[in-house]
């Protein structure tokens, strides 16, 4: 995927122009409104693996958990898209069926469309921040961190499904009319729909990209590899791995956000365990540790269920077991580094000849020469 | 496939009289011109309903394979296009849009669980489409593109409380899974008790799959009540039923009236745990009809000696039956045509006649109250005087004045 061109930034260019050219040329004019729509929902599941990949892959957090921040801003948009539909002052249909017909107080500022888009980017950004402060400070990681962030989405789906009176409970929030006054029926509004995800996918990629280069980026990678020596360099791993997962807390959210009215429905089964670990399953098949792996491991595995499923019901769960063994026993960097496996296979082949072209390892890769450790965490922090 | 893109989305600000219909949805792509017509089943065949909704697509396919072997529906055959609900309300919302949009299906059969139905419920409503709707549930609902072929409430839920109140039960203990068919139910069972002089002795839920019942138990046994109405689901079930057993107490002194447990959750749960014990449903495998002797034969001769059937499967099987009667009623595929048409259709179903409601889509059911018995079956211990008229709002009865 990566490996033929010369200068970084060449690459940046062209790949993003590629992307673009897919995304909004070539992919609104051949896939059907439907197909479109459905495509606009792997991009938003794409959001959250791009986070993941920026605190999995560069930072070694494995994040089980982020079902719940996918959830806290599917959760906000969805109650904003509630109250605009009730009119002002009204009371979304579900509370006076399962509760007293009032509204909360808590739900009350979600009226406003300025506050809720900025609580969905603020809010869990700030969550995770100090989450990730008051664990990373007391040094909790591995196995541990990710027991933890596990724990996080089954009790948030629990809660969710407890409070029915004011979340919907296991029904979740749907049947959104209109998308900040925009009718939600209307084909034309679903394809710009498809936009604002196709859009705020590609700024994240590019976001990522910025961060994976700048100093910032090599700290993380650092802390990842070898977390004292980053301490006794004086830095504060705490801080750093902090801000990786607090972005990747946005952008889950921010594709929460989006993927609400896309699919018209979020319920707690779409934030829980389950999809917590379905998120990682995608970035894992694509290449944690690489740019565009988890985009495309997301879109990829989303796209395959979608239309498997169609084919084959039950036979979809055992593709996707057998996939990701086959993936993280035989290529544990994922797909996307297909590339580099194969040219250093060819460059031990001519071992005997002397190796002046030592296939340089590409950037990405630089910082994990242990490819061949076959665990599903790989390094985790 | 997407139809004239004017120049800009529309708001809903543009049209404010059409705000509730959900506005410009495209025009339909039902194909009427061959000699077949396609419908869509959704059931979940994978997940944790798949148990039970696999159950529902075999009567489905039986259904669909009787009308095209006498014939199909207008002359045409039905050309059944499949789907996997997944368990889950986000996929049932997709694959629902999938079956209207790129399949173009006539109308769709399926969902099981109140969460998938709500979510399927827009789609349909904006797509102007038709969807066929088999499992009882907890009422407060009409839709104009959904027939309910399962009970509401007041087929359901109220006459197996009429039936408590019969045999001069007191005190009520509510049990139930923590999702919206049993908050909703109790709601309205807490409402009947109050005007009809019982008294409500506890309230308990356990999350779903939860199998560790002694505490709930323990208040039961507590309580002091004289029946128990229990709304759990699945799994549950076989764990609520030990502890019950366990802690000694017996149906004839405190039997459990179940909503959920039909023929094919008996096996599961294991005979000797409910022998004896209620359930409330609208058609069993007993029911003495000719209509159900042959359904039941059918489907054994189909799908194996062993299989049973049940109130679900027996109201798929019906609502396929019901479209063809109003399609060839409206002489018409066509969806506005049908829900024209669809008032007074009715069915020789296995359980019984049963008449759609033109106003709010569900059937004229017959409530049955039945006991399990030893051999796993449920037999009809007491029924309603005939159909009863589906009031989903419950709008017939003083005491619901403040459920909707």
């Amino acid at each position: 995927m990566s490996a033929a061109w010369r200068s970084p930034r060449a690459r940046v260019i062209v790949g993003t122009g590629i992307a673009a050219v897919v995304l909004f040329v070539v992919a609104p004019s051949v896939l059907s409104s439907f197909r479109l729509n459905l495509l606009a929902k792997f991009l938003c599941l794409a959001m959250v693996a791009v986070g993941i990949g920026l605190a999995w892959g560069r930072g070694g957090m494995l994040v089980l958990g982020q079902g719940v921040f996918f959830g806290l801003g599917g959760y906000m948009m969805a109650m904003h898209l509630k109250l605009e539909d009730a009119g002002p002052g009204g009371v979304p249909d579900f509370m006076t069926l399962y509760g007293d017909g009032v509204v909360p107080g808590w739900w009350e500022p979600f009226r406003d469309p300025v506050f809720t888009l900025v609580a969905i980017v603020v809010l869990p950004t700030v969550l995770a921040a100090l989450l990730g402060l008051a664990v990373f400070t007391r040094r909790v990681r591995g196995a541990y961190f990710a027991i933890l962030s596990q724990a996080l989405a089954a009790a948030f789906a629990i809660l969710l499904i407890g409070q029915q009176k004011v979340t919907g409970g296991t029904n979740g929030l749907n049947g959104f009319r209109s998308f900040f006054g925009f009718d939600l029926a209307d084909p034309v509004n679903k394809k710009m729909l498809y936009f604002i995800a196709a859009g705020t996918l590609l700024v994240m990629v590019l976001l990522v990209r910025l961060l994976m280069r700048s100093r910032y980026g090599e700290l993380l990678v650092a802390v990842r590899d070898q977390e004292n020596r980053v301490r006794f360099l004086g830095y504060n791993p705490a801080v750093i791995k902090a801000a990786a997962f607090a972005v990747a807390a946005c952008f889950a959210s921010i594709g929460g956000a989006l993927f609400t009215p896309i699919v018209g429905i979020i319920s707690p089964a779409d934030v829980g365990v389950v999809p917590s670990i379905v998120f990682l399953v995608g970035v894992a098949i694509g290449g944690r540790a690489t740019l565009l792996g988890p985009v495309l491991g997301a879109v990829a595995v989303s796209w395959a269920e979608s239309s498997l499923s169609e084919s084959f019901p039950s036979f979809w769960t055992y593709f996707q077991g057998a996939l990701f063994i086959v993936v993280v026993a035989f290529l544990p960097q994922g797909i996307a580094t297909l590339g580099q496996v194969r040219l250093r296979l060819r460059v031990r082949s001519q071992d005997e000849a002397p190796d002046e072209g030592t296939a340089e390892p590409p950037p990405d890769e630089a910082a994990e020469p242990g490819a061949s450790a076959p665990s599903t965490s790989g390094r985790t922090a | 496939m997407s139809v004239g893109l004017t120049g800009c989305g529309s708001k809903t600000d543009d049209t404010p009289g059409a705000a509730g219909t959900g506005g410009s949805a495209g025009a339909s792509c039902v194909d009427t011109s061959g000699d077949s017509i396609k419908i869509g089943f959704l059931n979940s065949l994978s997940g944790t309903m798949a148990i039970s909704e696999q159950t529902v697509r075999d009567s489905l396919d039986m259904a669909a394979d009787e009308i095209n072997a006498a014939g199909g529906v207008l002359g045409k055959k039905l050309t059944v296009v499949a789907e996997d609900g997944a368990s889950e309300p986000t996929v049932f919302a997709e694959k629902a849009e999938k079956l209207i949009t790129s399949d173009c299906v006539a109308a769709v059969f399926g969902g099981w669980t109140s969460s998938s139905r709500k979510a399927m419920l827009p789609v349909f409503e904006g797509h102007d489409s038709l969807l066929f709707y088999p499992v009882q549930y907890e009422g407060l609902e009409a839709s104009k593109n959904i027939f309910y072929t399962g009970a509401t409430t007041n087929q359901q839920i109220i006459p197996a409380m009429d039936y408590l109140k019969e045999q001069g039960k007191k005190k009520v203990f509510l049990v139930g899974s923590d999702y919206v068919f049993p908050r909703t139910a109790n709601k309205e069972i807490i409402a009947y008790a109050k005007a009809n002089g019982i008294e409500i002795v506890g309230e308990e839920y356990a999350p779903l799959g939860h199998t560790d019942f002694a505490t709930i138990v323990n208040k039961l046994k507590g309580s002091g009540a004289d029946a128990v109405f229990n709304t759990l689901n699945g799994d549950s079930n076989v764990a609520f039923f030990k502890e019950y057993k366990n802690a000694g107490m017996s149906a004839d002194a405190m039997p459990v009236v179940s909503v959920s447990i039909a023929e094919e959750e008996v096996g599961g749960i294991g005979v000797d745990n409910v022998e004896g014990q209620l359930t409330a449903w609208n058609y069993y495998q007993t029911v003495d009809s000719p209509a159900n002797k042959k359904f039941v034969a059918d489907f054994k001769a189909k799908y194996g000696d062993d299989r049973v059937t049940s109130d679900p499967m027996e109201a798929a099987y019906t609502s396929l039956y019901l479209w063809k009667g109003m399609v060839e009623k409206a002489k018409s595929f066509a969806v506005p045509d049908i829900q024209a048409a669809a008032g007074g259709v009715s069915f020789e179903a296995p359980e019984g006649t049963v008449t759609v409601n033109g106003d709010n889509h569900h059937i004229a059911k017959t409530a049955l109250i039945g006991k399990i018995a030893a051999d796993g079956l449920i037999y009809t211990e007491w029924s309603s005087d005939g159909p009863i008229e589906p009031d989903p709002f419950l709008k017939g009865y003083d005491w619901a004045a403040g459920l909707s």
